[in-house]
Order: structure tokens, then C-alpha cells, then sequence
């Protein structure tokens, strides 16, 4: 790790964080909110690679953890964990692992990069955060997937802004 | 650091060493889940709900803690209602309360600055496997540093937006964010190294 | 003293400088030229932020590519961007950030703290964030994280090209009561009109090497 690697990594713990301050919009028809901050992950992991990308978002949740209010809607502290949340969370850095693994392997077509973030930043989320959820609700596995349902085209547009991006910074700024 | 949820106070909480304090919530929260019996979910409740008088706490602050899960409990029992037995959905919601509880007693009687120096400690003894403790120390306090710089450009990005109408392409705005960042990042990372950080 | 043999720095397969010898021990160095000329990169050589590609660069004596330790206690850098050297969140905490690899002890290291913030009026900021300071604030911050280093050589690159003219004024005042021997990187040339030597780059190599006066006129002819 240089010195870079570590101030990448605080970058994106911080940019996570500062996902939480735009406002969710409301997806049409459904109406279901959709936050930038989910986005966090997989810019990392898609921007810095699997180890920098994955120890950013263990970063984010560290400083959750403390007790920062970084989380949408000013929340933050040991209780967000034991929470509905905390899967989804707790998923985040795996996310960003898987995705910087994927990004790499799959080679620098747009369709791998898409399939990369979305098995990462969409698959490993919710195999990881759902049966969590679930369980703090007291629901069956099946319902939780079922209530996860409506957030799906949200988080299958944020994956592909993140391809978008990723594409272009790494075009204008290419990161070793 | 700039804002925690820390709040200040004298009490043997307060006083207590932020590792120990750590580790019962992980042990307590742990045990919490083999009270599956509405009294031992009830009296564990209520256990926690003592101590924050013991931290010098009002009910105004439990109910500021549980305020934001409140939806989780009527989901909970909702869900129960139609699906399975009410009691269980009792329990499940009391012991969810004594966990938020207590987890929030330990942000709530902890500075984050305490909690960080002793998870650096902690690392310590992951030395052997290449974790330098004093490298993660500068790491967390960049990503504290840079929390109010990314506030700021989050806002100047939205007002950019908000200029255009909403109309603006999100792509667009981003590309050249993130590289303005991540410049950002190599000129301190030069700066870091200019002043002898890793020698 | 500072002493360049036949450096030459490729970047990115560009050369950036060209066979360049130099020995610097004059108090008050300017280096100037046009953009690209090669300036900020000759500067980050001093400190050892940039290694040659061919030749060595020597501080008291120190090979920046084998000493870097010893070069950099040396030579204390600051950067033309005052957001982007500030490295802690507080005032106080960026100025113990450099303090930390002297192994000093807790009296002599607040001694120099405290002593850095008054030099520069920063006293009442001491456990601010340093991004709420003002840009010539942060600069001199800057400055101060270098000084608490006590460092024989100060490299300042292109310090006031973001700042407004009062604290430009306030920049070039601190930097003109320095004791230490000062490098300074910059376009503004009536700022160097009473420095010792001038240092004109251009393309990598040096075009004229004088006191101002004619340094500044040969400059200026090669733009014309």
C-alpha cells in the first residue's frame, strides 16, 4: 500500500458518506425511493479495484461504527447494524471486492464491466442483506426477496451510471 | 472530529474504557438472540432500558434512539399478525429495541476519537500480518478530513444540477468530479510524502 | 547546499529536464520559466518527491535517491494548492502530523506547535478544522507544518498563484522572514526582484542563470 493507495481509500470512505446528502428520488410508476448512496460500493470497487475499493467501504462502516451519522438520513452508531440495514451494510465492502475482482477479470468491454457491478454491487448486496433483513423482521427468506423486488430497476440504473462513470474517469484520470 | 453523537457526561459509562465497553456490547448483543421467550426479551428491555438513567439519561433519549426503527416494529408485528404467532413478533421487536439500545449507549457515552484510538490499539496485534497501526490511523483521519471537502462538493454538484433544471446529464457532472477528487488525492498523497509521513 | 549533477527527468516518456547542474547556496533562489518549462519538476527534485532518471541530486551531501529520509528532514516543501497539504482535520493535529516521524518529545513538540501558530496568528484556530481557515490561512498553515520540521531549506512552488492579492501580500511577507534558505517557484516576477539568484528554465534546460536584472530580461526576451 503507498501512501496513495491509503489517501484513495479515505477519498472513497468520504465520497460513500457524502452520497447520503443527495436527496432519494422517487422511481416513477412505483414510487419507491432510490438513494446515490448504495453508489458508494460500486464506485469503489469499480474506480480503485477490489483491495482499495474493499478497504474503503470497511473504512465507511468503521466510521458508521464510531457513531458518525454518515448514513442516509443522518443515521449512524453500533445500533444501524442490528438493524434492517446492517446486511446490506455489512455487504458493502464484499461488494466493492467482488466488483473490482470481476471489473478486472472480465476485460474492459462495456457488457463485462455492466455483468461486474451488478453481480457485485446488486447480487452480493442482496444475497447478503435480504435473509438479514428478513430474519430482523421475522419474515420468511422468500418475503424478503419479494419486498426487494421494487428496488431492483433502481439499483439496475445506478450499476450502469456506475459503468458510466467509471468508464469516463477512467478514461480522463487513468489510475494505476 | 467534527461531529459525533457523542454526548458529554461523568458517569461510571462515560468513565468506562471504550474496549471493554466494546466488547460486552459484542457478548450482550450476542446473547440477546437466545431470548426467545417474551419474558427474557422483556426483562433484557428493560435491563437496558435502566442504564441509561445510569448514564445520566432521560426517556427522551431512549425514545430519540428508537425513534428511527420505529417502522421496523410495526412491520415486525405486522408481518407476525398475518403470518405467524403475535408473540413472536413481541419478541422480536423487544429484543431489536434492547439491541439498538444498547449499541447506542456505546456511541452515545463514547467520543468516536476514543473508539478509534482503541481499534488502532487493536490493530496492534494484527502487526505480524502487515497492518501498521499508525498507517490506519492516517488513513481514518483523511477520510475525516475529507468528509467536509466531498460535503461541499456534493452541494456545489447539486447546485450545478439545480441550475440546469434537473435536465442535467448525472454522467456528466460525475466524470469530472471524481477526477477533480481524485487529483485531489495524488496532490496530498504528494504532500503526505513531501513531510516525511513514511519514513 | 544543493547540488544537481547532470540531471536529466523522463515522465511518462517525456523528457521533463535536461542534463542539468546546478549548486544551489544562495539564501533567496528563484526558479521561473513558462508553464511546462519544467519548473515544478526541478523543484520536486530538491526535496527528493521526484528521483532523477539520469544524474544525481545531493543535499549536504545526501543522495536524495539513497538519503531520502535525511533530504526531506532537510528540505521542507510547500505546494502551490493550500487545500490539498493540509492533512488533518484540526489546525493543531496537521502541525503534529509532521512532527511525528522527529520522535520528539511532548514538551518540544508543543513548544513548536504553539510557537508556529503564533508566528502566523493561527493561535485562536488552533482546534479548528483547517478547511474553515481562508486560503492565505491554509498556505500559511502550510508554511507552518514545514517549519515546525526545522528544516534548512525551504521549496515553495508557485505559493500565491491561488490566493487573492491581501493574502498573497501576507504569504510573501512570511516567506520573506524566514531564516531558512528559501526556493521559490513562481510566474510572478516582481515578486523576486531582490533575491540573490534566478534560475530560468525553459524546455528543461536553463535558459539564463543570474541575479534578477538580467535573468528576468533574458526571460522576458524569449518571450517576446
Amino acid at each position: 500500500m503507498t501512501t496513495r493507495d491509503l489517501v484513495l481509500i479515505a477519498l472513497f470512505a468520504a465520497l460513500t458518506a457524502a452520497l447520503a446528502l443527495f436527496p432519494p428520488i422517487a422511481l416513477p410508476l412505483t414510487g419507491v425511493p432510490i438513494t446515490a448512496q448504495s453508489m458508494g460500493p460500486m464506485l469503489a470497487g469499480a474506480i480503485l479495484g477490489m483491495r482499495r475499493g474493499g478497504l474503503s467501504q470497511v473504512l465507511f462502516l468503521l466510521l458508521v461504527m464510531v457513531g458518525l451519522p454518515l448514513l442516509s438520513g443522518g443515521r449512524g452508531g453500533f445500533g444501524v447494524f442490528p438493524g434492517v440495514t446492517g446486511g446490506f451494510l455489512i455487504s458493502w465492502p464484499i461488494a466493492a471486492v467482488v466488483i473490482g475482482l470481476l471489473w478486472r477479470r472480465l476485460g474492459s468491454g462495456i457488457v463485462g464491466q455492466v455483468l461486474a457491478v451488478a453481480v457485485g454491487g446488486i447480487g452480493v448486496v442482496y444475497l447478503i442483506g435480504t435473509p438479514w433483513m428478513a430474519v430482523v423482521l421475522g419474515w420468511s427468506i422468500d418475503a424478503g426477496f419479494a419486498a426487494m423486488l421494487p428496488f431492483l430497476p433502481g439499483d439496475i440504473i445506478k450499476a450502469l451510471l456506475t459503468v458510466a462513470i467509471a468508464r469516463g474517469v477512467a478514461r480522463a484520470y487513468p489510475l494505476r | 472530529m467534527i461531529f459525533d453523537s457523542y454526548r458529554s457526561g461523568d458517569s461510571v459509562l462515560h468513565r468506562m474504557a471504550p474496549g471493554p465497553k466494546l466488547l460486552s456490547l459484542c457478548v450482550l448483543g450476542t446473547l440477546l438472540f437466545f431470548f426467545d421467550e417474551i419474558w427474557l426479551a422483556a426483562t433484557a428491555f428493560a435491563a437496558v432500558s435502566m442504564l441509561y438513567p445510569l448514564a445520566g439519561f432521560g426517556p427522551a433519549v431512549i425514545l430519540a434512539q428508537l425513534r428511527p426503527v420505529f417502522w421496523v416494529f410495526v412491520l415486525i408485528v405486522a408481518a407476525q399478525l398475518l403470518f405467524g404467532d403475535a408473540a413472536f413478533g413481541v419478541v422480536l421487536a423487544l429484543r431489536l429495541a434492547a439491541l439498538v439500545l444498547l449499541a447506542a449507549l456505546v456511541t452515545l457515552t463514547t467520543r468516536s476519537s476514543e473508539i478509534v484510538d482503541a481499534l488502532i490499539r487493536t490493530l496492534a496485534f494484527l502487526r505480524p500480518l502487515g497492518v501498521n497501526p499508525a498507517r490506519v490511523g492516517l488513513t481514518i483521519s483523511l477520510a475525516l478530513r475529507f468528509l467536509p471537502v466531498l460535503a461541499r462538493i456534493t452541494g456545489e454538484v447539486r447546485e450545478a444540477q439545480h441550475a440546469r433544471g434537473h435536465g442535467g446529464n448525472p454522467v456528466a457532472t460525475a466524470i469530472p468530479t471524481t477526477v477533480r477528487t481524485l487529483k485531489m488525492a495524488h496532490e496530498i498523497a504528494e504532500a503526505i510524502e513531501a513531510r516525511g509521513f513514511d519514513d | 547546499m544543493i547540488q544537481l549533477d547532470n540531471v536529466s527527468l523522463t515522465l511518462q516518456d517525456r523528457p521533463v529536464l535536461r542534463d542539468i547542474s546546478l549548486t544551489l547556496s544562495e539564501r533567496r533562489i528563484a526558479i521561473i520559466g513558462a508553464n511546462g518549462s519544467g519548473k515544478s519538476s526541478l523543484a520536486r527534485l530538491f526535496n527528493g518527491l521526484v528521483l532523477p532518471t539520469e544524474g544525481r541530486v545531493r543535499v549536504d551531501g545526501w543522495d536524495t535517491a539513497a538519503d531520502g529520509r535525511k533530504v526531506r528532514r532537510a528540505v521542507g516543501f510547500v505546494f502551490q494548492n493550500p487545500d490539498n497539504q493540509i492533512v488533518m482535520p484540526t489546525v493543531a493535529e496537521d502541525l503534529a502530523f509532521g512532527l511525528k516521524p522527529l520522535r520528539l518529545d511532548a514538551d518540544e513538540q508543543a513548544r513548536r506547535i504553539d510557537g508556529a501558530l503564533a508566528r502566523y496568528g493561527l493561535e485562536s484556530h488552533r482546534d479548528h478544522p483547517a478547511y474553515l481557515l481562508s486560503g492565505g490561512q491554509k498556505q500559511l498553515l502550510a508554511l507552518a507544518g514545514v517549519l515546525v520540521m526545522d528544516p534548512a531549506w525551504i521549496v515553495l512552488d508557485e505559493p500565491t498563484t491561488l490566493l487573492d492579492l491581501r493574502n498573497v501580500r501576507a504569504v510573501l511577507d512570511a516567506i520573506a522572514a524566514l531564516d531558512q534558505r528559501v526556493v521559490l517557484v513562481t510566474h510572478a516576477l516582481e515578486h523576486i526582484r531582490d533575491f540573490d539568484r534566478v534560475i530560468v528554465l525553459d524546455e528543461g534546460r536553463v535558459l539564463a542563470d543570474d541575479t534578477p536584472g538580467p535573468a528576468i530580461a533574458r526571460y522576458l526576451a524569449a518571450l517576446a
